[in-house]
């Protein structure tokens, strides 16, 4: 079994909470697991993107090729495009709908969701609104994680363990409404696949 | 024994201070700025006493590190790949001096410039001062080498370099530990002069070096680090070096490489090694991240009858990082890419952050410099190089650290009046500070700006040398007090601000202007800890 996923975000939007959720998770699922991280001058305002990668066997490259990505989970929609040739055609785009602008330049946003959802296999969810429903505005990467975890081969429950050990020390509460971002995300892709 | 999820930096980090490291020395530089944060984050690292503070750059860097190794501990110094050329002197020399206690190099190099202004080769550098040099192919081997590299340079009495690229450098993997070693003690070099390079000492020791060579060349052949793999299929040879290696295992999902492989990852190359799989092999193809440095020692030393395959004859691009996908290529895979790219998908570049300090300076700068034709700023290396990006399109260069005010100074020189040179508060310290004396010492006509944010922005806001000194040292440097100027860069100070810089573009000296606001990112950091705090 592997899973070889793309990150993507803009530099500061915090996609390495994410990777650390699904680090955990696989680790307490006994995978291995390798992520390359942007760090340096990028992280200003400009795109990231981090390769996370896990399987059963020992994983070499650091990088996943093109073309081989299982999955592309992206906090904002133009980002979750521009990785587009990293996706296997068979491969999950999942993304946030809420733009992050910049730039003078940004596409017009209904364009670019069109184009998202011109792909086969894709989940565009509103994140961020549904995260300040629930009260915790800041959680929204949470929300994505949600959706796309009916796509990755690991127990849910281990992702709500992973967010009960990363959180714990915040307290219950702030365990609480991350856990309800992640339900409501899982919930929004089971009904929207 | 513990595993650890670990950038390759945190794995060399956490291999020094588990290796009996007694000092580490670094000024930050991507990607090798996590290996001395770790080492400053580590309560283990505080308990054991080890050194890790900041260096004002690279050169004293590397120097306080060789003071170590003489002292008979062991020392590591980080840099990036172009650190390595500011501290090309001791580095070089450091081969001549040879070590006491074991001491350690790191580079880290940036192949495709993801945050730098080349992507030069440092095993090159190794090369040239003909010591070793290890090359980690992942996280584990890399904690593993340092170890390994430690014993080495106590044992051959010379310093090793660990050369490592960004790619390993920000990934994170599983990272077995080994048992603790126990730091050195202070002991002298047996010889006192051996690190005096007078020239009749430096003849001596440089023989030394010249008859230790082959020393070095069997480590790398029985160390382990380098391995010759069978393959049946003799029509190709792979011969891949550090990470390359791993590019070159993902196009064989059952990791059953066909052809016979040699992977690289100690220097000097193993020549017994390399001559067996040339000699075996119709063809060879050399993978390796960074420049032709294999490819170019196999036609060196086999001629032209082997057919090479690599960066020179165009297999693999000249210039970028390495993937699976160039490689898969390369070994006549099909090219597996995905959908391309759709055309509305614009650029996005970094840029300054909303509410930084540089900001306010550069639009001041901009304002003031409206009488004068364009193409009179010289800056340097920071954030506040995206300056050179519109909307500000601010500065006319970016070479090296502190190559802002002697350009300028070289610029005026030629008649460009007035040249402006801009540059930061911790790069001002790390190599501007001669640059300036060279400025007073000719009474050139430039204004430098020494943009004070209080710390070294780009690399994630480390401490900086230079805060609460900058005036001391300007004005111990002799600039006139009357050409000190210091402002607040604030929109609400524009006009005063413009007006103050217009007056110093028309001395006819040095001046010096000093916008002082806190960065940005580490003021809000700053007031998130201490709401954290009060909670």
């Amino acid at each position: 079994m592997k899973i070889d996923i793309i990150l993507a975000g803009v530099g500061g939007q915090g996609i390495l909470s994410i990777a650390a959720i699904i680090g955990v998770a696989a680790l307490e699922s006994n995978l291995f697991l390798k992520q390359a991280e942007v760090h340096g001058m990028s992280q200003r305002g400009g795109d990231v993107q981090s390769h996370l990668r896990l399987s059963d066997q020992e994983i070499y490259s650091d990088l996943i090729p093109q073309g081989k990505a299982d999955m592309i989970i992206s906090v904002e929609p133009m980002e979750s495009l521009r990785y587009l040739p990293m996706l296997s055609p068979d491969g999950w785009l999942i993304t946030n709908t809420k733009p992050f602008i910049n730039i003078p330049n940004y596409p017009a946003i209904e364009d670019v969701l069109a184009e998202v959802k011109s792909y086969k296999h894709n989940i565009a969810i509103d994140a961020d609104n549904i995260a300040q429903e629930l009260g915790s505005p800041k959680s929204a990467n949470m929300v994505i994680l949600g959706a796309a975890s009916p796509f990755l081969d690991i127990p849910f429950e281990k992702f709500e363990n992973a967010i009960k050990s990363i959180f714990g020390k915040k307290g219950d509460d702030v365990v609480n409404v991350n856990l309800d971002c992640l339900r409501k995300g899982r919930e929004f892709a089971e009904k929207n696949k | 024994m513990q595993k650890l999820l670990l950038l390759g930096d945190e794995a060399l980090a956490q291999a020094g201070i588990d290796a009996g490291m007694s000092g580490i020395y670094a000024y930050p530089g991507t990607p090798s700025t996590e290996i001395t944060e770790y080492v400053q984050h580590s309560k283990e690292a505080a308990t054991k006493g080890i050194r890790c503070t900041w260096s004002a750059n690279e050169k004293t860097a590397m120097e306080a590190a060789l003071g170590m190794s003489y002292a008979g501990k062991r020392s590591m110094v980080c840099m990036k790949h172009v650190g390595l050329n500011v501290a090309a002197d001791p580095f070089v020399n450091s081969s001549i001096t040879g070590a006491n206690g074991g001491m350690i190099v790191v580079a880290a190099d940036d192949p495709s410039m993801h945050s730098s202004q080349n992507e030069q080769d440092s095993r090159f550098f190794g090369n040239f001062a003909m010591i070793p040099v290890l090359e980690p192919s992942n996280q584990q081997e890399a904690y593993n080498m340092v170890h390994y590299a430690f014993d080495l340079s106590e044992n051959l009495q010379i310093p090793v370099l660990i050369r490592i690229t960004t790619r390993l450098a920000h990934s994170r993997a599983g990272v077995e530990r080994m048992d603790s070693k126990k730091q050195n003690e202070v002991s002298l070099p047996q010889n006192l002069r051996q690190f005096v390079l007078l020239p009749a000492i430096a003849r001596k020791q440089y023989k030394t070096l010249l008859k230790n060579q082959p020393h070095f060349e069997r480590e790398s052949t029985i160390s382990g680090f380098n391995q010759f793999t069978e393959g049946k299929d003799k029509s190709l040879g792979v011969i891949a070096s550090g990470i390359a290696y791993n590019y070159l295992m993902e196009n064989y999902p059952d990791r059953n490489v066909p052809y016979p492989v040699l992977k690289i990852s100690q220097y000097p190359l193993p020549r017994k090694m390399v001559e067996k799989i040339c000699y075996e092999c119709k063809e060879i193809l050399v993978l390796e991240d960074g420049y032709p440095l294999i490819e170019e020692n196999l036609k060196g030393f086999l001629g032209n009858s082997l057919k090479v395959k690599g960066r020179l004859d165009g297999s693999i691009p000249r210039d970028g990082e390495l993937n699976p996908n160039i490689v898969g290529i390369a070994l006549g895979m099909p090219d597996c890419k995905g959908k391309d790219i759709p055309e509305l998908v614009a650029a996005r570049p970094p840029s300054l952050c909303v509410g930084c300090p540089h900001i306010d300076s550069f639009l001041g700068l901009n304002e003031a410099l409206l009488k004068y034709s364009k193409g009179r700023v010289f800056s340097d290396i920071g954030c506040y190089t995206l300056s050179a990006l519109p909307p500000y399109e601010s500065i006319n260069s970016c070479v090296d650290m502190g190559a802002s005010i002697t350009m300028a100074k070289g610029a005026a020189d030629a008649g460009l009046i007035p040249a402006v040179a801009v540059i930061g508060d911790s790069t001002f310290t790390h190599s501007g500070m001669t640059g300036l004396l060279d400025a007073v010492n000719d009474k050139s006509p430039i204004t430098v700006f020494i943009l004070d944010n209080y710390t070294t922005a780009m690399t994630g806001g480390q401490k900086s040398a230079a805060t609460d000194k900058i005036e001391n040292i300007v004005k111990g440097l002799g600039v006139e007090e009357a050409h000190i100027r210091i402002i607040k860069p604030l929109k609400k100070n524009h006009e005063e601000n413009t007006k103050i810089i217009s007056e110093e573009l028309e001395y006819n000296g040095v001046s010096v202007i000093i916008p002082r606001r806190e960065c940005i990112q580490t003021l809000n950091k700053r007031v998130r800890e201490k709401f954290k705090n009060k909670k």
